[in-house]
Formats: C-alpha cells, structure tokens, sequence
C-alpha cells in the first residue's frame, strides 16, 4: 500500500507481526542507509545519535530521536535563551513547580494552587482548521491535567490573515468552530482571549490555546517514573496513525507555500468526549492516591512520555510495544512511538495498585493497559513481540539533545522602520476636523479588529461549572475558586504583532503590561506569567535577532514587575517561504483576586459617575490601531515602555477594586481612548459625556501604555484621588458616565444604537 | 424534612454540578444519580442535566435515553416523578418519548452561546409554579442543536393544552418551531427546556438570578397540600 507521504509498506498478515530493526539488526548493518532527513534530523544530528549509541540507531530509536529533538520538543534554537527567564526570575514563594515541568504551579492562597500554561497549534490549524484548533485545547488541557489539577478553563489567543481574504473565510470558521466543539464538548468555559487580523498571518495563523487548573498543593504531580517494579499504564484512546510527525515535520519546520494538504495525515483528530471522560478517570485516580508518576500524550506521543517519565525519574522503564492498544493493526513501532494520537494519558503505578486503578478506568470506560515497568537499569528498553528495538538511555532523547546558538542580527530595515515616524500622518484638522475624528472613531469601532468578536465567542460556553464572574469582553476573565471565601484568579492574553515588528523588545513588554493591566483592571493582584512565542524561522538571523529581543524584554519585563515566568511554549518556523510572520509573543497573565465578589467589570454599568482617565498620554501613534486602518502605515517607534508606572497603575486598580472606589475599569490599548470609551459604552448600555484634556487625534487615538479608565462610584471621588497621588499615578478628570451616546464634548456625538450596529455588524457582514 | 432532588451524570454531562448547586440553593438535597444505577435513592425529583452525554454520539441524547436510570425514571414517571431536562436533559426526554418533538440543529449551523430573555407561558407546570404568567426571565442558552421541532398536529395540541412551557422572547435565537424554548407534559411534571436556568441562579456567575423559580417551583409542588 502507498502512504500519504508517498513511502510503501507491505502489510503483514493478519497475525504476524512485520520484521522490524532490531537492535542486534542495528550492529550487525552499520552502514544500512536511513531515512533521517525526511524525519526532520540533520546529518550532524544523525552522527549524534550514533556516537550517543556506539551504532547506528534502529529505525524506532531513529524515530523517537527524530521528534524528540525536532524545534518543537526540544527547543534547541531557544533553550539558550529560555534561562533568562529563571536567571532573571524575581524572588517568589509562590511557586510551585516552574518552568521545565507540564505546566508551571503557582500557590493561591486559601490551601488551593492554580496551574496554568498557553501553547501554539498553529500549522495543524492551518492544515486541518476544526481538527488543527480542536486538538489544540485537548492537548494543553491534558497538560494541566498531568500536573495534578481539574482544568477549569480556556482561553484561546488567535490570529488570522485579512479578515475578508479568502483563505480566512475557511480557517477562521473551522479554527473557531473547533474550539467551540472540544472546548463545549469537555465542559471547560472559554473565558477570553484574543481575535487580531494582519495580512502576515494569512498562510500561517495563530491558534494558542491556554488552560487553567485548580489543585490542592499537596496533590502536584510531576512526570517522573520513579520506584522500580511499578507498572506503566495507559490510559486512553486507542493509538492510530493520526498525527505521525506532527511534532517533527509539522510543527518544526517551515511552510512551502503550497501542497500543505500533504501534511494532513500529520494533524490529530479529536475526539472530546473521551478526554472528558479521561480528565473525570484521571483526577479519581489521583484523589485515590493510586498515581506514583503522570505525564499526558501530546507531541511526541508514546516516544516522549516515555523518555521524560523515566529520564524525570531517574530511572529506566521497559516497555513492549506490541501492547500498546491499536486503531490499526498494520502499525509497526516506529509509527506507534511517533503517533500523536489524542486523549492519552501514561500512568506510573505500583504492582499492588494496578487492579483498582483498571477498576477506576472501566468505570469511565477507559481504556487501560499495562505496557511496561519502572525499572533501574538507566536505560529506556523496548521490543516489539520479544525482540529489542529499542535500548538508549532516556535523558538522551528528554533533555541532552542538541542546542544551538543560532546567528541573530538586527537587519538593516529596522532603521528605515524606526525612522518612518507615525507622528507625521496627518490628523483630523480644520474646519472638518470634527466629523473626520467621527469617522475615524467609526473606521475603527466596526472593522475587523476593532469590532464586537461575539461572533467568535458565542460560539463558546462561558458559563459552564458556574464559577464564571468575568469572561470576554470584559478585560480579564475571572474564576471563582472557592465560594466560602471569594477567592479567585483572573486571566488576560496579550500580544501585538505590530509593536514587535517596530521593536520585538518594547513590543513584548508592551504585551506583558497590557496583560498585567487587564487582570489588575478586574481587581486582581497581577502574580505570574506563561507565554507563547510565535516566529519564523529560527535559521534566518533576522527572525533570531527578533526572538533574541523578545526574550530578553520579556525576562526584563517580568523581573520589573516582580512576576515570574512560570512556563510557556516557542513556535518557530510560523512561515511561508522566505515570509515570516511578525514576531508575535503572547503574553499570559495570572492574577489572584482575594474576593470576586467585589470584581470591576470594564463596561459602564452606574451613570452619573465621573470618567478618570489614569496613566499619561503622549502622542505615540507607531503602530497604533489608527495609523494602520486610517493610513495603512506601520512605522516610527512603539509607544514607551514604563513598567514602573504599570506598577503603580496595577496598585491602584488593586486596591481600588478591594475598597470598591470604581465601577468600571477597561484598559486603553488598541485605538486608543476612543476604542475603550465605545467599548466601556457598549459593554454596560450607558453612555458617557467626556472632555478631552488637549489635542483630540492625541487624546483620541494614541496609544501610550500604563493607561486605564476608570468610572469611580459616586460619593467614592476624593478617597479614589488620594489612591491615585498616594501612588503617584496621574489622573485626570474626563467625564461622566450616563445617557445614551458617546458624546466628545466640542467634537462629535454618537448614538449608542448607530455605535452598536457598527460594532456588531463587523464580523457578521463578513462570516455571516 | 428537605426535599431529596437527583441530579444525573451520564458519561459526558457537564452541566450537572451546575444543576447540584442550583438544587442546594433553592433548599433542597441535591444527591448524585450515576448513569448505570439502576435505583433512583428514594429521590422526590430528578433533573437531566445540560452537557453531550455518551459524547452525542448517533444523535444528541439518543443514547442516554438507554440507560440503565433512564428506565427507572421512565417507570418512576408514570406515578408522578417531577423531571426537568434542561438542554441534553430535553433531548433525552424528547428521546425518551417522555416529551413530544425534537431538537434539531440551530438554523444558524453553529453553537449559540449567548444571555436570551424568555416568557414563562405555563406556571401550572411542578418546575414553573413559582413564576407569574406571561413572566419574562434572563437565562443563558448555550446548545448546537436546539431548534424545536415537531409536526403542526403535535404543535397545535401542545398550544390547546397548554403544554408550551417557556418562548423565546425577542428574536428566535435557532429557528425553534413556535419560538418553543421548553414544553411540559400534559401532567404538568415533566419539563424541557433548551436555555439553562441553572446557570442563571446569581448574577455573580451568571445573567441574573432568574432561573432560580425552577427550583424552588419543585419544591413547592412537592410539598403536601
């Protein structure tokens, strides 16, 4: 029979299994040729393999080193810069296990810890967009699931090419509708994220899914197969050859520019009501107190659980291979060790513990099957029907693979970029001046990116296990994790490809502080940080250079703030060709809230409060929302980076959130004041009446950072302002709240019911 | 003594801790009913809750209605056992032939999730008899296939006998028949409803505290004359 990829198999006889590469077969034809190349190793990487072994690999040993050392699971163009984080992490008690693990655990308080990650499906999204998108959430979920904890959310960050290129009209749809199946489908509510259209993602969105869990501290569990004798179950689906290569010819290397169908056999397919019933299987398990060790089945599948259990361990595991569930039949153990197949989970158990735990596994109708056992050998052996096909010790496909140090440089363009300044478009002036800021504020409020995104989001369950206070469009989602108390955590995604292709150093900052000022805006106490790092490809220096820059602000960024990274995800080679993507790190925020009961949504809700506008406004205009859908420029600088002031700023909102001083709070951000006050309108039904404290394109469109608005509860104005001056954050008086347009006194007037059908007609008039 | 409402998980509910907290905070017990019992505990009431139970594999409740509890409800049904399937917990019911009609996919093709206000039509029904005639509520609907369907005859006696428990107020959010967003049985004890008042029990985690009637209706109608 002929493949997808174009190799040939013959098919064994029902019975009898295909003659496999054995280990003896390995000695005894060192020189026999292996396909290496088209599995994603270089030549040098290949010679390492063998002077690791003292021989040539076989083809399964070939196989779990070919998608354990691909970009995706070992981050070898990245590790080196990845420790900045931890050399840089400020001092924190509140962290329970960090980066390097599933997913990085942060202590909340109360007896509960959350634990928390984001991470790209990108090219399988752009393959395959329902299946790409729907695996995507089931795989960070089983991420949060093997640390111990219940997921008890998502969130998803996307980007997509023009939001009325054709292309987009069959990924977004399918990206979206595939969310909205395994998300709804597992009983996790979608709190927030992100929606952002550019023209450099049209042949390579973005789909970063996050989840969050809620745990017990004393019920962390790590990936480590310790205690020789214990038994290796798993648990889950049955494995097929769905997502061979997803890890290694998918998602490390670099788009063509045409037949990436070909590359549809790579993408998984999932099926969420199994990982529902395993996410139910795998916590009554842990609350059992019959798991030893867990890691979840993601990329890399049975070649990574099994080579990160045993080398976390210490140890060294047994496995035979042939006992490994099968979807299909014909699969030999190369394919069974690449397979990606979905909603699988690896167990440690001791011998005396493995029949309750099959017991606990029938009652969700789980499949379960002992494949091996813990043992102290340091080696990672496997055979396949009693012949040895696989012997190497673990840590050398887990964590000694090879690092670069790749070439960075700064291309000479960035200078030409730096110098097109935006403070040189014209802006509204004149006698028209009035009706032209109108229809600029109109321009933004029903485009695309600016638009109302509840065509995306009703797609998604917000609401399920009834511990929702706060989810999009509001600036942060907000959980309830404990009702007694009021204890909470909020969540905000950022990024902006736009201010990282002006400066990826200020631009990634710039996605923290918008991150960290949306969790504060809801009255949460900003305390750590995961991250995705979406980039070209890591071969070319210019696109280094940008990851590079990225890195270093962010591990700068963190350590100004005083949180640290806790865990993350680098995608590289988000390309086509010799196009790369902009250089787009999202940013996720973690915020514990003491009591939700006292959260600050971001419409107005109370008329007649006054409007107070916190933070300074400059005329920063380089790569704002408005530079780019008024003029189509992207130039000149960012807005200025001041974390000092984000601080301060996250204070306030804190504490003026606990003393129940404000009403509302929404951060300024994209488009500025004009965009929050229409969103501020249009999220509570109230209108406002503000006056503008200087130029009114400025005041209007600029987008300087450490800003919010806030409306303060009436009778609350002077303990408010001497929050601010206590602080030292600037506030300025602008408004009320109140009626029924959004009025800029001296300017324009616009009825809430004409901005509504603007802002909600955006994404319908174009996806339907 | 509290009334003992069960709460049903299937493989695949998702809803039912919702429905559990709902229960408890209209004052009653709530107690977990599992898929394969075949006992309902001695419970006053059960619920069917929202979620995609057996994965809604075959056809959305179609395999639930097979259950081994779903044939002790079945029997329980007949000597007057209050039942409320909300959204899944409809379509079972529906499945089951314990409620007339179906539920087909939204007109729109895609998953709605979204705050909709709905008018009580009937409060002689066990779950609805705590609210006023003509009442309108906030309460989430959040389904793929929940567009009411059956034939005009079934429609025309639903509307005679004043088995149409709640509609759509405003525009029809999924092409449901009638603007039908819930019947009820000619007994009055066994209700369907496609929108979630479970989820609408506090206006902290949800759109308002407006579903929580259907609660403590139960109650009311269980407790002796």
């Amino acid at each position: 029979m002929t493949e997808p990829g174009g190799t040939t198999r013959v098919a064994a006889p029902p019975g009898v299994p295909l003659r496999q590469d054995t280990v003896a077969d390995a000695t005894a034809t060192p020189d026999r040729e292996q396909p290496y190349a088209a599995l994603g190793l270089t030549a040098d990487e290949y010679a390492r393999i063998g002077a690791t072994l003292g021989r040539r690999p076989t083809d399964a040993e070939l196989a779990i080193y070919s998608v354990m050392w691909s970009e995706h699971c070992s981050y070898k163009s990245s590790r080196k810069h990845l420790r900045q984080f931890a050399a840089k992490a400020p001092a924190t008690d509140v962290l329970l296990a960090g980066i390097g693990q599933n997913a990085g655990v942060v202590d909340v308080g109360h007896g509960y810890a959350v634990t928390f990650k984001i991470e790209s499906h990108n090219h399988p999204s752009y393959v395959e967009p329902f299946q790409g998108a729907a695996t995507g959430v089931g795989g960070i979920v089983r991420d949060i699931l093997a640390m111990g904890a219940r997921p008890v959310a998502v969130m998803d960050s996307l980007r997509f090419g023009p939001a009325d290129a054709p292309d987009t009209q069959r990924v977004l749809p399918g990206v979206v509708g595939g969310i909205s199946f395994y998300g709804n489908c597992l009983g996790l509510p979608n709190i927030g994220g992100e929606l952002a259209f550019d023209p450099c993602y049209l042949g390579n969105p973005l789909v970063n899914a996050l989840c969050v869990g809620v745990l017990r501290p004393e019920d962390l569990k790590l990936a480590a197969a310790t205690g020789p004798g214990n038994q290796v179950v798993l648990l889950g689906s049955r494995t097929g050859p769905d997502g061979i290569g997803g890890a290694s010819v998918l998602a490390s290397a670099s788009f063509g520019g045409s037949g990436e169908g070909a590359k549809r056999p790579s993408v998984q397919v999932g099926d969420p009501f199994m990982e529902k019933l395993l996410v139910e299987c795998c916590l009554e398990l842990y609350h059992a107190g019959l798991v030893v060790g867990v890691q979840d089945l993601g990329a890399a599948g049975v070649a990574c659980a099994t080579t990160e259990l045993s080398a976390g361990g210490g140890t060294g595991m047994r496995v035979a291979l042939d006992r490994v569930p099968l979807r299909d039949a014909s699969l030999g153990p190369a394919e069974i060790l690449m397979s990606e197949s979905q909603e699988r989970m690896m167990a440690i158990v001791t011998p005396a513990n493995v029949a309750p735990v099959l017991s606990i596994c029938a009652k969700w109708d789980v499949p379960a099957t002992v494949i091996g056992e813990v043992t102290d050998s340091g080696r990672l052996e496997m055979t396949w029907h009693g012949a040895p096909v696989v012997d190497i010790p673990p840590s050398s496909a887990a964590n000694d693979g090879p690092v670069y140090d790749r070439p960075a440089r700064r291309p000479d363009s960035q200078d030409a970029l730096a110098s097109d300044d935006a403070g040189r478009l014209p802006r509204p002036a004149g006698p028209a001046a009035a009706s032209a800021l109108r229809a600029d504020l109109l321009l933004l409020v029903g485009s695309a990116e600016g638009g109302d995104k509840a065509w995306v989001t009703e797609q998604y369950d917000r609401y399920v296990r009834g511990d929702t206070v706060l989810a999009m469009p509001h600036d942060a989602g907000l959980l309830r994790i404990d009702a007694e108390t009021g204890l909470g955590v909020a969540l905000a995604t950022d990024g902006n490809g736009r201010y990282c292709h002006l400066d990826p150093y200020a631009g990634t900052q710039l996605a923290l502080a918008e991150a960290h000022r949306n969790v504060a805006a809801s009255g949460a106490r900003p305390l750590a940080v995961t991250n995705c790092l979406n980039f070209g490809s890591p071969e070319d220096p210019a696109v280094m250079w940008q990851f590079t820059e990225a890195v270093r602000g962010l591990a700068d960024g963190c350590q100004q703030l005083g949180v640290p990274v806790t865990g993350g995800n680098v995608s590289f080679y988000n390309q086509t060709g010799p196009t790369a993507i902009r250089p787009t790190p999202v940013v996720g925020v973690l915020g514990v809230h003491d009591d939700v009961r006292r959260r600050v949504p971001s419409g107005f809700g109370l008329p007649d409060a006054a409007i107070v506008l916190l933070g300074h406004t400059r005329a920063e205009f380089g790569g704002s929302l408005w530079a780019w859908l008024r003029h189509g420029h992207l130039g000149g600088r960012p807005p200025a980076v001041d974390l000092a002031a984000e601080r301060s700023l996250a204070d306030v909102l804190v504490a003026a959130a606990a003393e129940q001083l404000v009403a509302t709070a929404h951060d300024l951000s994209d488009g500025g004041l004009a965009m929050a006050l229409a969103e501020a309108c249009l999220t509570g039904g109230t209108g406002c009446a503000v006056t503008l404290p200087g130029d009114a394109a400025t005041f209007l469109f600029s987008e300087s950072a450490a800003r919010v608005i806030v409306a303060v509860r009436p009778g609350s104005e002077l303990a408010f302002r001497q929050l601010c001056a206590t602080n030292g954050v600037p506030a300025t008086d602008i408004g009320q709240t109140g009626g029924t347009a959004l009025e800029i006194a001296g300017w324009f007037s616009v009825p809430l019911a004409e901005l509504a059908d603007l802002h909600g007609s955006a994404l319908p008039a174009l996806f339907g | 003594m509290t009334a003992r409402i069960g709460v049903v998980t299937f493989p695949g509910s998702l809803d039912d801790r919702d429905a559990r907290r709902a229960v408890a905070r209209a004052g009653a017990t709530p107690v977990q009913l599992w898929h394969d019992d075949a006992s309902l505990h001695g419970v006053d009431a059960v619920v069917l809750p929202g979620g995609f139970s057996y994965g809604d594999y075959l056809r959305c409740g179609a395999i639930a209605r097979f259950a081994p509890v779903m044939g002790e409800i079945i029997g329980a049904v007949g000597s007057g056992l209050p039942v409320l399937g909300i959204c899944n917990g409809f379509q079972i019911l529906c499945e089951a032939h314990l409620l007339p009609g179906a539920l087909t996919r939204n007109v729109a093709r895609r998953f709605i999730s979204r705050d909709i206000r709905i008018r009580i039509e009937t409060v002689t029904s066990a779950w609805t008899c705590g609210y006023e005639a003509g009442q309108e509520i906030t309460v989430v609907l959040k389904s793929g296939e929940g567009a009411y369907a059956a034939d005009a005859a079934t429609l025309a006696e639903l509307e005679a006998r004043g088995q149409i428990l709640c509609r759509y107020a405003g525009s029809n959010p999924n092409g449901s028949a009638g603007d039908i967003a819930g019947v009820v049985s000619s007994t009055g004890t066994v209700a369907g409803l496609m929108p979630h008042p479970e989820h609408a029990i506090d206006a902290l985690t949800g759109p308002s505290a407006d579903g929580l009637p259907f609660f403590t209706s139960v109650l009311r109608a269980l407790a002796p004359a």
